[in-house]
């Protein structure tokens, strides 16, 4: 089986302009989080914040999105295995009872 | 009887010069994604240990009376940025712009050393202020999760720069859009990585 080409599919540059535009404002608002008294939405906010700008970097910059899917399973693997494998860690710790 | 070897090529390619994998993927590519993956590991284990220790302050400042906010978010959007160069890199490789490709490779260097740059700032004013890296659990961590995270950058920015000078001379090996794509996704770790960094070590308080 031959190699595909590099992937032709992705973005324009205006694209990733418009990407980093949002991103940019994300980081804004996070950082507002700083200043601003969120109350109770305080962390789940900022978490998804964190999420969302991940997988919007993950998704377009590295092109992911419009990849073959093994590189998806590859990466993803990797990261949920290590969230997996360190809130266990965290948990022998009570790290969330606290 | 005699018999006729027929030379095997060390590697196959088809008709169009592509190399012929298994699975049907570049091996750099797979490669380069499967290190990635693990890396998430590295850096998983340095984050957690990190939100275990980061209220442990039995000596010298605690967080709160360290971090500079404002002068850390300005860090992250420098490197940000510094993303939005390197796709941009990675396209104008695509289209086979060797000036474009070098000059955003530059730019993305640049905007790596300048989040270093930061770095080795803010260490020094932490360090002056009292925070050295054996004075508490909190200091100990930070130091060793930034600054592996600041070692990866500045690989980033080694890696960028010899690029530019190998691409200079054309002698990138292979396909160069791909070279460029590879050292693309390194950095884009980087920043990933600087995004959860900056949310649970600076935001988050403790």
């Amino acid at each position: 089986m031959t190699t595909q080409p590099t992937s032709e599919h992705g973005m324009s540059t205006r694209g990733y302009v418009n990407v980093a535009v949002i991103l940019a404002a994300i980081t804004s608002l996070e950082v507002s989080t700083y200043y601003v008294d969120f109350g109770p939405l305080f962390l789940p906010a900022l978490l998804t914040m964190m999420a969302v700008k991940f997988v919007m970097v993950v998704s377009y910059f590295m092109h992911l999105k419009f990849d073959n899917k093994l590189f998806s399973w590859l990466f993803y693997t990797g990261l949920f295995l290590a969230v997996g494998v360190y809130a266990a860690a965290l948990a022998t710790f009570h790290f969330f009872l606290r | 009887m005699a018999e006729t070897a027929t030379a095997q090529p060390a590697t196959a390619h088809d008709a169009h010069g592509a190399h012929v994998t298994s699975t049907g993927l570049s091996n750099v590519k797979l490669g380069m994604w499967l290190f990635l993956g693990s890396d998430c590991l590295l850096f998983g284990g340095l984050i957690s240990t990190y939100m275990l220790y980061r209220g442990r302050v039995a000596n010298g400042p605690t967080p709160e009376q360290v971090y500079d906010i404002p002068f850390t978010s300005v860090s992250s959007f420098v490197l940000l940025m510094s993303s939005l160069t390197m796709v941009l890199a990675v396209s104008a490789a695509h289209k086979r712009d060797d000036r474009g490709t070098n000059l955003w490779l530059t730019i993305t260097a640049l905007l790596g050393t300048t989040f270093v740059g930061g770095q080795v700032y803010e260490f020094t004013a932490f360090y002056n202020e009292g925070l050295g890296f054996t004075t508490s659990l909190f200091g100990s961590s930070f130091y060793t999760l930034t600054g592996f995270h600041g070692a990866h950058v500045t690989v980033g920015i080694i890696m960028l720069l010899a690029l530019v000078a190998i691409n200079k001379r054309s002698r990138v090996p292979g396909s160069k859009s791909e070279t460029v794509e590879m050292i693309g996704l390194y950095w884009h770790f980087v920043d990933i990585v600087w995004i959860i960094i900056f949310t649970l070590v600076y935001l988050i308080p403790v």
